[in-house]
């Protein structure tokens, strides 16, 4: 008889039934079911294809301890792939399909895979494919591996929750030890949090016939109410997945299917781990075929789903745990066979919806063969969290150990098999003891693999690893089990090993004639079970990860049709006006050219540097000389990190003898900030000086070209403007309308420009005041890509841009004070490496092609090397053509060479030139 | 996720933490010779110890340097104070 549901068994909910389907087949569940519980019940009996030979796979386990049934699962539009069909409850129309089968597990095409695995064992890739080329295999191999396949629709509401929470203690699993503890910690006044991975508490008590006297549902509600009362919390369907630094315990809370899972940072003073035991497979030929599983897995798919995974039963297991799982079996109906494993030769075969077992000659049939080798307890966490583990001959598997400061196991976790221990145990976590382990009735018999038994006997179920290749393995002497997990992927399959690990390093341990322990266990690290990304990602997007800075003059750029754009963090004017960019830059780089152009500079930093030792700090933290600076002076200058490359640029006003302000790039404000903070507290007197970012204090305006002066002149400001009174390079402070204002006669454009900087509640006003004043003059409103066109044009470079990770200040041309300070500092010594002195080093130049516009990153090369690369171009408004930027190895003494410029398999020719092409004398700027 | 204890804010999260170099590294006289290797060693090289380490972190928010003392074993937090003032 097949795999059917029992009357009176499980906690699924009969009076709702759901639909769905698997493999394109449509079939039904119940509420409470998982998708694999649901499949069960309807007598599926193959639910997979392992990895590497595409057999035939049936569900091994109840819960995330099954690597077997993974599927891609979709539900109204929303596509999740490689979920575990254990771990999945059912919803009505649910769509699941195995992975890695075409076109279902049942029928799949790569089927036959499996007749080719004598050639395909442990070390095939590394060893076939090396001649000629590994690469020339690589995309055919690619594609036949992987699992699930991912969707290309975003699901934009797939987002994970992310809470930091603590507690005093946090209880780890709710079954019979763990629900005791938490209702002892709570009852005992302690704030407690008791996390459970399933939908309803209880772990395996559903599989017992009464719990302290009780029956299970009512005891697990008992303790749950109890719980709740005395001020404890209880988190379904959560799962503590990992112990991170600190003792950070990462917990999943699983939601309905599609919405993304929340993130719980816990902290808790004290953990308690009752995460349990699992069942571990027994290894023997053809260990693998649909219908052999777990003996617990089927006890527990009866208990909680009511399903019986057939009539005829046979059972092979080694230990006295087995009788709670066959007296269940039992009383739900199913006649069950006891089989010795040690009576050898022992193996399976393939009937006709059945399972074959043959043992000494004799050959039977059964629905399906439950096998058990031993409980193996859950201690994932307890490594984690750095905790030690000891071997025990008792129960033939590894306990914890001393107890880590803050965790304490119990339970089955720690090896307490017996149910009434187990609860003393747990009482006693509660309220902060560890006991003693006491000596167990559990009994079992050492069963391992045998090397050199005949027969595939599969280790890894999900990655297909037998013994074979283990024997290869060592053969090889990839004998650390370190090596034999990377060797032959044991134990990294989706479930990470939780049934493979045990019967692996066993058999690894029997090949070397060692013990278990003398071989050791892999390194376990989180997640305990898989999780999708997203719950590390969170809200951590967009502009939650990177928030735009805004313009105090963001609605007025609106309002004249600006095109906003992010430039380096802040959302900018780009240029203005609807019509074809690049039509419309041209226009306004000719305006601002030809009459006079309004550029809003806001985002320039403003950092102010005060204090006694202002000067001396600053003529430290600059390659240029700061302290001779006469006050309302300015100066342009650069930072260098200690390598001494170059880290910002900017200009640098005295506005006192003790105050400065330091302008540096606008997306490099944060940055500059933390350096002048760093070297002001480390090395310097932090009392004498002060450090005081005033970025978004205020708003600048900047008028230049021709009428520039023109304009502000019209504003009715009390100073002269005159070039011979207000030259170049400095500094005025006054009044417009009753408010301060800062101007700056500096000029990053190339033509006489006055940036006017004033608070920015008033920077609207002071705009549109400009932009009256303007009209008359042809004032045009210009964005950042005209002034980056007009910046190029004059040879005046974009940190990060026409510099990289290696230009330092003489290979742009400014060679000073790397000759002349005298003073110490930052980079200094670093200037005067070997290095430093190299004549082929990437100095900038300009570049004139006759073939129309360079791109931007195309290499120049020669004898097939490259020798820099061109780091702006643009066509120029201003001289009709086209002009580059380039780094170019010892270009300052290349002056009109012709270079060959390569870019996607294309070259031409350019002329090397000095980097400036307007305004050569410097004419309009002092004008 | 590590807690630091920033001597002005208390514990806080890692995150808000930026390592600024091992304690001690004195800054060469660049206004003298200074040789090349002697140069090299302090841009480059570390002392990476395993244990003690004593360190010289900026907690973010508040801008402030200051020493952490942690074991780079056990990930213990040892201590911490202002880079100015050692404690007594």
């Amino acid at each position: 008889m097949s795999m059917r549901r029992i009357d009176n068994f499980g906690l699924v909910d009969r009076a709702k039934p759901l639909s769905f389907s698997f493999d394109g087949r449509r079939y039904r569940g119940f509420d409470g079911d998982t998708v694999a519980s649901a499949l069960i019940a309807s007598d599926v009996r193959i639910l997979g294809r392992s990895f590497k030979y595409h057999r035939p796979r049936g569900l091994w386990s109840a819960w995330s301890d099954d690597p077997n049934a993974i599927m891609d699962i979709s539900q109204n539009g929303r596509v999740l792939p490689n979920c575990q069909a254990s771990t999945t409850y059912l919803e009505d129309a649910m769509s699941a399909r195995a992975v890695n089968a075409w076109p279902s597990a049942a029928r799949d095409i790569k089927g036959g895979l499996d007749l080719f695995h004598r050639w395909l064992g442990a070390g095939f890739y590394y060893k076939t494919f090396m001649w000629p080329d590994w690469h020339l295999f690589e995309p055919a191999i690619r594609k036949m591996a992987g699992l699930g396949s991912v969707s290309q629709d975003v699901l934009s509401d797939y987002c994970a929750d992310q809470t930091f929470d603590h507690c005093d203690v946090l209880v780890v699993g709710g079954g019979a030890a763990g629900l005791t503890a938490a209702r002892a910690a709570s009852e005992d006044g302690q704030n407690v949090c008791l996390v459970d991975d399933q939908r309803l508490p209880g772990g395996g008590v559903y599989q017992m016939q009464s719990v302290d006297g009780q029956d299970p549902s009512d005891w697990v509600a008992d303790q749950c109410k109890a719980i709740r009362t005395a001020g404890g919390r209880i988190l379904n369907q959560t799962t503590a997945y990992g112990v991170y630094d600190h003792g950070l315990i990462g917990l999943m809370q699983t939601h309905r299917f599609g919405v993304a899972p929340g993130l719980i940072r816990m902290r808790a003073d004290r953990v308690v781990l009752a995460t349990g035991a699992l069942d571990r497979p027994i290894t023997f030929p053809e260990n693998d075929r649909p219908g052999i599983m777990s003996l617990a897995g089927s006890a527990e798919l009866l208990a909680r789903y009511g399903v019986l995974v057939g009539q005829n039963l046979a059972v092979v297991a080694n230990h006295s745990l087995a009788e709670t799982s066959i007296a269940l079996l039992t009383r739900a109906g199913a006649e069950i066979t006891r089989i010795d494993p040690k009576v050898r030769p022992f193996k399976a075969y393939k009937g006709a919806r059945a399972t074959g077992l043959k043992q000494g000659g004799h050959a039977r049939l059964f629905d399906a063969v439950l096998t058990s080798g031993g409980m193996t307890p859950v201690i994932h966490l307890w490594r984690h969290m750095g905790g030690k583990l000891d071997w025990c001959e008792t129960r033939q598997a590894f306990l914890p150990a001393e107890t880590p400061a803050k965790m304490i196991a119990i339970g089955a976790a720690n090896g307490t098999f017996e149910i009434d221990v187990a609860l003393e145990e747990a009482r006693c976590a509660g309220i902060g003891h560890a006991s003693l382990r006491a000596d167990t009735r559990y009994h079992i018999t050492a069963l391992w693999p045998e090397p050199a038994s005949k027969g595939r006997q599969w280790i890894d179920f999900q990655h297909d690893v037998t013994l074979k290749d283990i024997e290869i393995a060592a053969q090889e002497n990839y004998v650390s089990v370190e090596h034999l997990k990377r060797y032959t992927t044991l134990g990294m399959a989706s479930d990470q090993g939780k049934t493979s690990n045990m019967a692996g390093l066993a058999a690894m341990a029997a090949l070397q004639g060692q013990s278990i322990p003398e071989v050791g266990t892999t390194t376990f690290r989180p997640p305990f079970v898989p999780v999708p990304l997203e719950l590390y990602r969170g809200p951590h997007r967009e502009q939650n990860w990177h928030p735009l800075k805004r313009l105090p003059l963001e609605n007025t750029h609106r309002a004249m049709g600006a095109a906003l754009g992010e430039y380096g963090g802040w959302l900018r004017p780009g240029w203005y006006g609807d019509g074809d960019p690049k039509t419309q830059i041209a226009a306004e780089v000719r305006a601002a050219r030809t009459s006079v152009g309004l550029f809003d500079a806001s985002p320039l930093g403003k950092i102010d540097v005060m204090g006694p030792d202002a000067a001396d700090f600053l003529n430290f933290i600059y390659y240029n000389t700061i302290n001779t600076m006469t006050v309302g002076s300015i100066r342009y200058g650069f930072m260098l990190t200690e390598a001494g490359v170059i880290y910002d640029d900017g200009v640098v006003t005295r506005m006192a003898h003790n105050h400065f302000v330091v302008s540096c790039s606008s997306s490099h404000v944060d940055g500059v900030r933390m350096h002048l903070e760093a070297w002001r507290q480390d090395g310097h007197d932090p009392d004498n000086i002060y450090i005081h970012d005033t970025t978004q204090h205020w708003a600048t305006a900047t008028i230049t070209g021709p009428k520039a002066r023109h304009v502000l002149n019209s504003l009715g400001l009390d100073i002269d403007l005159d070039g011979a009174v207000f030259a170049h390079m400095s500094l005025r402070e006054t009044q417009w309308q009753g408010t301060h204002v800062r101007i700056a006669r500096v000029s990053f454009s190339g033509d006489t420009s006055f940036e006017v900087s004033i608070r920015a509640s008033r920077a609207a006003s002071l705009w549109d005041a400009l932009v009256r004043a303007g009209a008359p003059f042809g004032l045009c409103a210009i964005g950042i890509e005209a002034m980056s066109i007009m910046r190029a044009e004059k040879g005046y470079i974009i940190i990060g841009k026409d510099t990289d990770g290696e230009t330092m200040p003489h290979d742009l041309g400014f060679a000073g004070p790397r000759i002349k300070k005298t003073s110490a500092f930052l980079g200094d010594r670093s200037l005067h490496t070997d290095k430093a002195n190299d004549k082929a080093r990437r100095q900038l130049v300009g570049l004139i092609s006759e073939n129309g516009l360079l791109p931007t990153g195309a290499h120049i090369v020669h004898a097939g090397q490259s020798r820099g690369y061109v780091t702006s171009s643009y066509d120029s408004p201003t001289l009709n053509g086209p002009i580059a930027l380039a780094l170019i190895a010892n270009g300052h003494a290349r002056m009109g060479e012709a270079v060959e410029i390569w870019h996607l398999g294309e070259t031409q020719t350019a002329e090397i030139c000095a980097p400036c092409f307007f305004d050569i004398k410097g004419e309009q700027l002092h004008a | 996720m590590q807690i630091f204890p920033c001597p002005f804010c208390g514990e806080r999260n890692e995150t808000e933490f930026h390592f600024a170099g091992e304690l001690g590294k004195i800054r060469p006289d660049t206004t003298a010779d200074v040789e090349a290797d002697a140069w090299a060693r302090y841009l480059y090289t570390q002392r990476n110890e395993k244990g003690h380490v004593r360190e010289v972190w900026m907690h973010i928010p508040c801008a402030e340097l200051f020493v952490l003392e942690r074991d780079s074993v056990t990930m213990d937090v040892l201590g911490s104070h202002p880079l100015r003032k050692p404690p007594k």
